[in-house]
């Protein structure tokens, strides 16, 4: 790889030990996809939970930390993706002091670095939206395809690892779709159903993902009429980032890369792909479980905006959940903080379910909370959330808000 | 007994060697694994219930999130990982996980779909350097 006079003055350690070994870990992987230099980035966004860190991650953490200030502060704007523990309700939850423990550990060693605890995988609803061609380095698959996307900025999936090389260099490879080249749709669908309720907006995502296949495919989609505002986008571009590890799709028409079909590929020369009500009935069946007692329904993966919140405290008002079901409602800090000013967090809370801030479900040591709390049938509206939660020992059911609702009342699947 | 070289992109991580376990599935860390167990556990994976620990692994490519980049850098520290991860195609996610984890990694085989020229239980070692892998069977 090309470096200039700054990069290899890092590579040679005059920029301390963590600038060293971020632009060495930075040019491994760019040499494994062939990135011929770097591209400077302007926000960094960085994986924080303790379960995937683990006591190993969390320790090169604090090895980082230790370093001198002038060394181990990052160079741009960085922020975090959700933790592991809520420290108000982690008992509540049944996880564990040490879990906890791990956590602040963690928390210390990120905050002596300069990178705000955001804890959010909305940042791009309620932190610092990007801007079209912006590049960065984005470490959530829901954040990144939705600032690609949506927004027309540019970042590759950048796991904690290399996220936090980005922020303390300014810079990440110039590979994938920081190259114009590799934003080019590979695969058509024309959709001949549409989407209304946020599980649709996500099973659609999901069989699209699945039928992509592939982070070095770009699917572009034709013929939704629906709404498609920004939590519908959420869900669907989070599913298909799940279920397909795609980290750019266009809408023709919505997203700005693809005003027309024609701006983003050649139609003649790919084929196109139909995705029928059919396909989409097989998609929810897939998960089934009708009358079956549900343990935990859960409504996170991502995070909820305060729109949903709003939603879901409409739907709770007056309503009790059934004494064998828990609901819980996972949103962010700077979320949560709206949502209890506005009366919605007490507004949930008062049917008898829990508002949960700066975590995600499915990163939370969901193996040991579903063990510890005899949870197994899971019901959520996130089509990303059953894609992920089957591998933790539960036993997931897809439906809309309103029915997920509705089942945490009779504490069974209705 | 006869050895077959493979030729792939030049790879991350050391040179290892060991048995083959081999799936045309995909792979994530996150949603595949029980990580304590060093099994495959969830279900619809084709290989549930099988043990990851020590092997060659081999799959079609990469799914799902940027958490396995942690997760392999975790799981070698235990010394509950495999050896060597090698795909048809690979994200960003797992290539980065293998360098910070210095766990060999390799994908884009000149000679076709590496899930059919490796075989379960064949003795294979990688050269990610090299980009190259030599299987003996």
């Amino acid at each position: 790889m090309k470096l200039n006079k700054e990069e290899q003055s890092m590579l040679n350690g005059e920029m301390g030990e963590p600038r060293r070994w971020a632009i060495e870990h930075m040019m491994r992987v760019g040499q494994f996809f062939d990135a011929p230099d770097f591209v400077e980035v302007t926000q960094a966004h960085i994986m924080a939970d303790t379960e995937s860190l683990g006591e190993a991650g969390v320790a090169f953490l604090e090895k980082m930390a230790a370093a001198p200030l002038v060394d181990r502060l990052v160079r741009i704007p960085m922020i975090t993706d959700p933790r592991g523990i809520d420290f108000c309700h982690y008992r509540r939850l049944k996880q564990t002091d040490a879990m906890a423990s791990l956590e602040q550990r963690a928390i210390d060693a990120f905050e002596s670095l300069g990178i705000v605890m955001t804890n959010t995988c909305i940042n791009y609803q309620t932190i610092m939206p990007p801007v079209r061609g912006e590049h960065l380095a984005f470490g959530d698959t829901g954040v990144v395809i939705y600032c690609n996307s949506v927004l027309g900025a540019h970042s590759n999936f950048e796991g904690g690892p290399s996220a936090l090389a980005a922020g303390l260099t300014g810079r990440t490879p110039r590979y994938g779709l920081h190259l114009d080249q590799n934003r080019r749709a590979s695969k058509v669908f024309n959709v001949k159903w549409q989407p209304h309720s946020l599980s649709d907006w996500g099973a659609l995502g999901g069989i699209i993902g699945a039928r992509t296949g592939s982070y070095w495919d770009v699917p572009v989609i034709d013929g939704i009429e629906s709404r498609a505002g920004s939590d519908e986008l959420k869900h669907f571009g989070a599913a298909m980032a799940s279920y397909g590890s795609v980290p750019l799709f266009h809408l023709v028409g919505i997203t700005p890369e693809a005003p027309t079909l024609d701006a983003v590929c050649d139609p003649i020369a790919l084929v196109t792909e139909s995705v029928t009500e059919t396909d989409v009935d097989a998609f929810f069946a897939r998960y089934g479980g009708k009358g079956d007692k549900v343990d935990v329904v859960v409504f996170s993966a991502p995070q909820l905006s305060l729109l949903e919140m709003q939603s879901l405290a409409n739907l709770l008002d007056d309503k009790k959940i059934h004494a064998n079901t828990s609901l819980l409602a996972v949103t962010s800090p700077a979320v949560a903080a709206d949502a209890r000013r506005a009366g919605f967090v007490e507004r949930i809370e008062a049917s008898g379910a829990l508002v949960l801030e700066g975590m995600c479900f499915y990163q939370s040591y969901a193996r040991e909370m579903g063990e510890a709390n005899g949870w197994k049938r899971l019901m959520t509206n996130s089509a990303k959330l059953t894609n992920i939660i089957g591998g933790y020992g539960y036993q997931p059911t897809l439906s809309n808000m309103e029915n997920c609702v509705a089942s945490a009342i009779a504490g069974e699947i209705v | 007994m006869t050895a077959i070289e493979l030729r792939c992109h030049v790879g991350v991580g050391p040179e290892v060697s060991g048995e083959a376990l081999v799936t045309d599935d995909n792979f994530s860390a996150r949603y595949d694994l029980d990580r304590i167990a060093g099994i495959f556990s969830r279900p619809q994976h084709k290989l549930a219930g099988q043990s990851y620990v020590d092997k060659i692994m081999v799959f079609n490519t990469a799914k799902g999130g940027v958490a396995s980049a942690w997760m392999l850098h975790e799981m070698v520290s235990r010394k509950i990982a495999p050896k060597a991860i090698l795909f048809n195609s690979v994200n960003p996610i797992l290539a980065q996980g293998a360098a910070l984890a210095d766990m060999a990694l390799c994908d884009r085989f000149e000679a076709g779909d590496v899930t059919s020229l490796i075989r379960s239980g064949d003795r294979v070692t990688v050269y990610p350097a090299e980009g190259r892998v030599v299987i003996e069977r």
